[in-house]
C-alpha cells in the first residue's frame, strides 16, 4: 500500500506532461510508418510487409549518405527519394504481376522482399548496428515550462506534422491528389474515364515507401541502427494500422499518437507493460470496433 | 510410337499420383518410415519431420480455411514451451509432456483466434503477426519460467519408456520413429478432420465466406475451431522440437519461424495434404545445403520466395497434381 502511494507520489504533472510529450514523439514514427502503409492499402489493396523493411533501408541509405555529404538536411530530402525509388522499381517489376491474384500474394511476395533487404543491407553495412548521432543544430534539449525536453525529438514532432499536412494538402487540395482519391473508390470508372490508372498505383506504392524510408532516417538517431530494425516495427505499424482502421489516414494519424502516449505512460508505471500495452489497447479495439477507429465496416470483405 | 510411350508412362505417373492421393494418410507414412534412408544425416530427417507437422497445422488454417495466420511462430513456440516446462519444472513423463505442449498451444491458439476471427482477409494476417510478436515479448520476459533470452534449458529426456522397453532417445533413429508414431497419429486425426463435414465446411468458407454464412455454417465458430485445431498440431510439433533440441531457444517465437512455415506450406503446395512434408524436405535440405557456402542463405531464402509467388503459387506438390489432373486430396 505505502508501495503505491508512494508511486502515485513520484508520478508529478509535470513528469505526466512530459511523458505526454515524449509519447507523441515516439508516436510521430509511428504515424509516419502508418501512414505509407495506409496509404499504399487504401490504394493499392496491398499490405505492404516489406515497410518495416523499406523503414530500414531508410536509416542505412540516411547514414551511408551522411558519411557521403556530412548535412542531415540534404540526407532528409534524398532519402525518401532514393527508397522511393526502390519503391517505384518493386511496384513495377513485382507486385504489378499479381493485381487480380489474389489478396495474399502480395503480402507473401512483400514478405519475402524484406528478407532480401534485411539480407543486403547485412551483406553491405554488416550484422552490428552503427549509432547515429543527433545531427548538429538539434542537439540539446528545450525548457518547455513543465521540464526539458531534446530538441531532436521535438523536431521530429514537428516534421512529423508538416508531412502529414503537406501529404493532406496533396492529395485533398491538387487534381492529382483527386484522381488518387476516385482511384481508391473505383478504380474502374477512373480508368474509363482515360486515366492510366496503372500510374497512379505505381506513384502511390512510391509515395508510400518513400515515406517509410523518410521516418527511417528521422528516426535513427533515437535508436541504433541495425538490420533488424524493421521487424518490430512493423508489428507495432500494424498494431497502429488496426487501431486507426486501414485505409485511413486520419485513423492513422490519431491511432499513432494515442499508441506512442499509450507506450509511453505504461512504461511510466512498468517499462515491461509498456510494449505489451499496445497489443491490449489492440485487442480492446478488436473486440469493441473490429474495423478500427476510423474505418469502414466491411471495407475488407 | 514414342507418343504412346509417352502417354503410357502419363498415365502410369497419374494412376501412381491418384493412388497416393486416395490412401494420403497411408502414402504419407509410408514414405516418412524410409525418409531418413533417403537424407544425409539422420538429425536432419527429425528436422523434416517436426518442421512438416507444423507446416501441416499451417496449412489446415490457410490451406484449407484460407485463413493467412503469420503468426504461428507463437503457436509452436508456446507448444515447445509447455512441453519443455512441466519437464524441467515439474519433472513430468514426456508423453504427457507431449500433451501438455499440445493443450498449451491450443488454449493460446483460442485466445489468438478469438481476437483475430474478429477480422478479414489482410487484416487477419496482420492481427496475428501483431498477437504472436505480443507472445513473443511476454515469453522472453517472463524469464522465471521460461529463461528468458537464453531459452528454456534442460529438457533431458535420454531413455524412454515405450511398453515395457527401455529406448535410447538420444539415438536419433529412436528419436526419429518415436516422433513418426506422434507424428502417424496426427496425421490419421488431420485426414480425418478434413473428410469430415466440418472439413468441407472449411473449405466452403475458403471459397466464399458469405455464402457459407447464408447456408446457415456458424462461420466464425468453425473459423475459431480451425484456428484451435491448427494450434493443436503446431503444439504437437512445438512439443517434438523441445524434446528434440532438449532445450527451446526463445528465438522460435520471432516473426521468421512464422514466416517460415508460410514458406514451407508455399513450397509444398498450400491445401495439399502431403504438400507441408515436401515443403518442409525442400525447405530444410535447401538450407542445410545453402550454409555449408554461403551466410546469405536468407537472400536466397527471400528469392526463392518471390519466384515461387510470381511462378509456382500452387508450390511443388500441387503443381505436380495440377500437371497430371488429378483433383486436389
Amino acid at each position: 500500500m505505502t508501495e503505491v502511494s508512494a508511486l502515485m507520489l513520484n508520478i508529478t504533472l509535470d513528469l505526466l506532461l512530459l511523458q505526454i510529450v515524449t509519447g507523441i514523439a515516439l508516436g510521430a514514427v509511428y504515424v509516419l510508418v502508418a501512414l505509407g502503409l495506409s496509404l499504399i492499402f487504401g490504394m493499392l489493396a496491398v499490405v505492404n510487409f516489406a515497410h518495416g523493411a523499406f523503414f530500414m533501408v531508410g536509416a542505412y541509405m540516411g547514414v551511408w549518405l551522411f558519411t557521403q555529404t556530412g548535412n542531415f538536411w540534404v540526407c532528409l530530402v534524398l532519402v525518401p527519394l532514393g527508397v522511393g525509388a526502390i519503391g517505384l522499381l518493386t511496384e513495377r517489376i513485382l507486385v504489378r504481376p499479381l493485381y487480380g491474384r489474389g489478396i495474399d500474394y502480395p503480402l507473401l511476395l512483400t514478405f519475402g522482399l524484406s528478407y532480401i533487404f534485411v539480407e543486403v543491407v547485412r551483406m553491405m553495412f554488416g550484422l552490428n548496428g552503427i549509432p547515429f548521432s543527433t545531427p548538429q543544430g538539434l542537439t540539446g534539449a528545450v525548457d518547455l515550462g513543465f521540464g526539458h525536453f531534446p530538441r531532436y525529438r521535438l523536431f521530429l514532432i514537428g516534421a512529423t506534422a508538416a508531412i502529414v499536412t503537406a501529404l493532406y494538402m496533396f492529395i485533398e487540395k491538387t487534381s492529382y491528389g483527386l484522381i488518387i482519391r476516385a482511384g481508391a473508390r473505383d478504380p474502374e470508372i477512373v480508368r474509363v474515364l482515360g486515366i492510366d490508372i496503372s500510374k497512379i498505383w505505381l506513384v502511390v506504392f512510391g509515395i508510400g515507401t518513400g515515406i517509410a524510408g523518410l521516418s527511417g532516417i528521422l528516426a535513427a538517431p533515437l535508436q541504433s541502427v541495425t538490420p533488424e530494425m524493421g521487424i518490430s516495427l512493423l508489428a507495432d505499424a500494424f498494431v497502429v494500422t488496426v487501431v486507426g482502421g486501414m485505409g485511413s489516414l486520419k485513423g492513422a494519424v490519431v491511432a499513432g499518437v494515442l499508441v506512442g502516449v499509450v507506450v509511453s505512460l505504461t512504461s511510466l508505471v512498468s517499462p515491461e507493460a509498456g510494449r505489451v500495452s499496445i497489443f491490449i489497447l489492440m485487442a480492446v479495439v478488436l473486440l469493441v470496433r473490429p474495423q478500427g477507429l476510423f474505418g469502414r465496416t466491411g471495407a475488407l470483405g | 510410337m514414342s507418343e504412346v510411350n509417352t502417354r503410357q508412362a502419363a498415365g502410369a505417373w497419374r494412376n501412381a499420383i491418384n493412388a497416393i492421393v486416395r490412401h494420403r494418410v497411408a502414402a504419407t507414412i509410408g514414405f516418412l518410415i524410409i525418409f531418413p534412408w533417403l537424407v544425409p544425416y539422420h538429425t536432419l530427417a527429425i528436422n523434416i519431420l517436426i518442421w512438416g507437422l507444423f507446416a501441416l497445422g499451417f496449412n489446415l488454417l490457410y490451406g484449407y480455411a484460407g485463413l493467412l495466420s503469420f503468426g504461428h511462430a507463437a503457436l509452436l513456440g508456446v507448444g515447445s514451451y509447455g512441453c519443455g516446462i512441466v519437464i524441467v519444472h515439474w519433472g513430468w513423463p514426456w508423453y504427457v509432456a507431449i500433451l501438455c505442449g499440445t493443450a498449451f498451444a491450443s488454449a493460446v491458439a483460442c485466445v489468438i483466434g478469438f481476437l483475430a476471427i474478429r477480422t478479414r482477409g489482410i487484416y487477419f494476417s496482420m492481427v496475428t503477426l501483431a498477437l504472436a510478436e505480443c507472445v513473443y515479448y511476454i515469453f522472453y520476459k517472463w524469464e522465471s519460467v521460461t529463461g528468458g533470452e537464453n531459452g528454456l534449458r534442460g529438457i533431458n529426456v535420454s531413455t524412454i519408456n515405450l511398453a515395457g522397453f527401455e529406448i535410447n532417445f538420444l539415438d536419433p533413429v529412436n528419436k526419429y520413429y518415436v516422433m513418426l508414431g506422434v507424428v502417424a497419429i496426427a496425421l490419421w486425426l488431420f485426414s480425418r478432420i478434413l473428410a469430415s463435414p466440418f472439413g468441407a465446411v472449411l473449405e466452403t468458407i475458403r471459397e466464399n465466406d458469405s455464402r457459407a454464412a447464408a447456408c446457415g455454417y456458424n462461420v466464425a465458430n468453425t473459423k475459431l475451431m480451425a484456428f484451435v485445431l491448427s494450434g493443436a498440431f503446431c503444439g504437437v510439433a512445438g512439443a517434438l522440437r523441445a524434446l528434440h533440441l532438449s532445450t527451446v531457444p526463445v528465438e522460435v517465437m520471432q516473426i521468421s519461424t512464422s514466416g517460415d512455415v508460410v514458406m514451407m506450406a508455399l513450397l509444398g503446395g498450400f491445401g495439399t495434404f502431403f504438400g507441408p512434408f515436401i515443403g518442409a524436405a525442400v525447405f530444410q535440405l535447401f538450407g542445410d545445403a545453402l550454409t555449408l557456402w554461403t551466410t546469405h542463405w536468407q537472400l536466397y531464402l527471400g528469392a526463392t520466395f518471390i519466384v515461387f509467388v510470381l511462378f509456382f503459387p500452387r508450390g511443388i506438390w500441387g503443381s505436380i497434381l495440377h500437371w497430371l489432373r488429378v483433383a486436389k486430396p
